[in-house]
């Protein structure tokens, strides 16, 4: 199975492998096996990937509708429109909101359940069963759950165990407008938080067994060691989930069509429900594209920033 | 226990170096962004065999965790107990776990009035199918531009690199228009075909395939086995953590995947499991049972799976979630 299989000549084989001139990087005549090997995933890229975002480009400067038909070319006006149309800003703001809401504690909280269960060490599976599993449900279970466990005041499990403490809420957590959003990130911590805490723990049982021992020999306590080992050995794993967490919360729409529909108010409307509603109930999927591309403006910005820190974070642990 | 510490960090595969290849390979990029990479083996044996004494301070962190996780399974727990009871004390206004008779009156009705049955079918086909093409397609190309050349290799590389930051969901409305052109609203192709190509995936597989020795194909290659045969019979055997960690990650994006079948689908005998349930909810009206008991069993599939392949599962969300996403 190695390269000590006795039919291998193995040394100038291995040589010529690594040195790049060896029979299978340099075998012209395997050449067109190249577009033999890429071309099924070329072929459905080219299809649902690049042709789709140049088809938007192209509808966006146009009035299609949903059939794609009868369009005629205006230019720049669908993202003139965007710019002065006050539902594209309430619905950017609602997903900036959301998503400035719900990372700090969906980073946060991922981080503390891998302490807890790194620190405890036994029945790894019960912490993995409790904070993991809600990931893995499908949103639709998700939003309905909460939906019911939190918008009936009377029966909902939220407000009876409420009452039960003596608390008499009397809060609209998904009618107050003052409520709902804290309501969809309170659900979105629930369901998510556990692919932040399984990130974080794999990190957290990476970390040199040894820098601890050190650190116990010179007296450092478990305080200590938190805050001068694991915490700084973390630094780039929070970096990563930090932004991984910003794409996955900008990307937010589940969640609230289930739960608020966008209410009350629109003030939980993201900007996905907002390219919804003009794309696939108003029809104007042109308008739509637009308002995609806006929003995909904001994704880019966010990716690169991702690129530049996973870039300078290799170079980091290459050095 | 430390067989299942073990089993969470990605770069120590459960099997030891040396009984397989696999195990003497780099660990794949994903985790070497991550300080679980290099550092993953260094001292598995240390990390995992040593057990802290029961201090007082860890019965504290003991105590917390123990309500935390009961806080993460409260929802679940009220799910199922909700589904259990007699549809007219669902509503009562004291709080109440268990009601006055354990039924499951709620589920026979949901399983007999519904199509959860279909929905639960379809999303096993479209996933299972979605979740081959693309570890097919994604490890074909993935070997494809690292260990061939051929003319626009680099540029085609890069393009698809450039795809992983655009999301699926930006691209909602050109996509539909596209199915509309092809016919193909309201069928399972419809669904699948724009799941399929992910670049991020190829990203995550050429990572892995540049660090696997050439030797080893140098050795089948001088045997006289094609580029063909090479990649089965000997990159694809040795990359089977990469790949299961991909298939993985794949099926469970599709199998949750909402917003795509949703705006695609009109049509109730070809939508999935979260698409038909929301869609469905209405009918349920005020019937507390019943929803809570549709819930449940939508959810379950994924559930059972995880108890059953619960390493596989968390190796293969850690490995890929990093670079996936």
């Amino acid at each position: 199975m190695t390269a000590t299989t006795p039919t291998a000549p193995a040394p100038p084989a291995a040589e010529a492998a690594r040195t790049g001139t060896g029979p299978l990087s340099a075998g012209r005549r395997w050449t067109e096996h190249g577009l033999v090997f890429t071309a099924p995933f070329l072929l459905l890229y080219a299809l649902f990937l690049v042709w789709p975002v140049l088809l938007g480009l192209k509808m966006s400067l146009g009035d299609d509708n949903i059939t794609g038909t009868g369009s005629t070319f205006t230019g720049l006006d669908n993202y003139a429109e965007a710019l002065r149309d006050p539902g594209v800003w309430s619905s950017l703001w609602n997903t900036v909101w959301f998503t400035l809401l719900s990372t700090v504690p969906l980073v946060v909280t991922g981080l503390v359940l891998a302490l807890l269960a790194h620190h405890l060490r036994v029945v790894q599976w019960l912490w993995r069963l409790s904070w993991f599993t809600p990931f893995l449900l499908p949103s639709g279970v998700v939003g309905l759950l909460w939906l019911w466990m939190i918008y009936p005041s009377d029966f909902g499990l939220a407000d009876l165990l409420l009452r039960s403490f003596g608390l008499d809420p009397g809060i609209g957590w998904l009618t107050d407008t003052r409520y709902a959003m804290l309501s969809i990130v309170l659900t979105t911590v629930w369901w998510t938080v556990g692919f932040n805490f399984l990130l974080y723990l794999a990190a957290l049982q990476a970390i040199p067994q040894h820098l601890y021992e050190a650190a116990e020999l010179d007296g450092a306590g478990a305080w200590r060691r938190l805050r001068h080992i694991t915490l700084p050995m973390l630094n780039r794993t929070t970096g990563v989930v930090a932004v991984l967490q910003l794409l996955a919360s900008l990307k937010i729409f589940d969640q609230v069509y289930i739960m608020t529909g966008g209410g009350p108010d629109e003030s939980t409307r993201p900007i996905l429900q907002y390219v919804y509603e003009a794309g696939f109930t108003g029809y104007r999927i042109g308008y739509a594209s637009a308002v995609s591309y806006v929003f995909f403006a904001l994704i880019v910005i966010v990716s690169l920033i991702h690129l530049r820190m996973t870039r300078r974070s290799r170079e980091e642990a290459a050095k | 226990m430390s067989a299942t510490a073990k089993a969470v960090t990605p770069a120590a595969p459960s099997t030891g170096p040396g009984r397989e290849p696999a195990g003497t390979l780099p660990a794949p990029p994903s985790s070497q962004s991550s300080p679980a990479g290099p550092a993953g083996p260094a001292d598995p044996t240390g990390e995992a065999g040593r057990r802290p004494r029961w201090t007082p301070g860890r019965f504290a962190l003991l105590a917390a965790a123990l309500v935390l996780a009961a806080l993460w399974v409260l929802p679940l727990a009220w799910a199922v107990a909700t589904s259990l009871k007699p549809e007219s004390e669902t509503t009562r206004t004291s709080l109440e776990w268990i009601g006055s008779r354990v039924t499951f009156d709620a589920y026979e009705k949901v399983w007999a009035s519904g199509d959860l049955a279909r929905w639960m079918v379809n999303s096993a086909y479209i996933s299972t199918v979605t979740t081959v093409l693309t570890v097919t397609t994604c490890a074909m190309a993935a070997y494809g531009f690292s260990r061939t050349e051929f003319r626009g290799r680099k540029v085609l590389y890069g393009l698809v690199l450039a795809g992983i930051m655009v999301p699926p969901q930006v691209l909602i409305a050109p996509l539909f228009a596209e199915m509309v052109s092809l016919g193909l609203v309201d069928t399972y192709w419809g669904v699948i075909l724009p799941q399929v190509a992910v670049p991020a995936m190829v990203f995550i597989l050429v990572k892995f395939f540049e660090g696997v020795p050439r030797e080893l194909e140098e050795a089948a290659y001088v045997d006289g086995a094609g580029r063909w045969r090479v990649f089965w019979t000997v990159v694809v055997p040795l990359s089977r953590p990469v790949l299961a960690a991909v298939a993985i990650f794949t099926f469970i994006q599709t199998w949750n995947n909402f917003l795509w079948p949703f705006l695609v689908t009109t049509d109730p005998n070809v939508m999935t499991l979260p698409v038909g349930l929301v869609n469905v909810q209405s009918t349920y009206g005020a019937r507390y049972a019943q929803v809570m008991a549709s819930l449940v069993i939508a959810g379950l599939p994924l559930l059972l799976v995880f108890a059953f392949f619960q390493r596989q599962i968390v190796r293969g969300v850690a490995h890929t979630g990093l670079a996936g996403q």
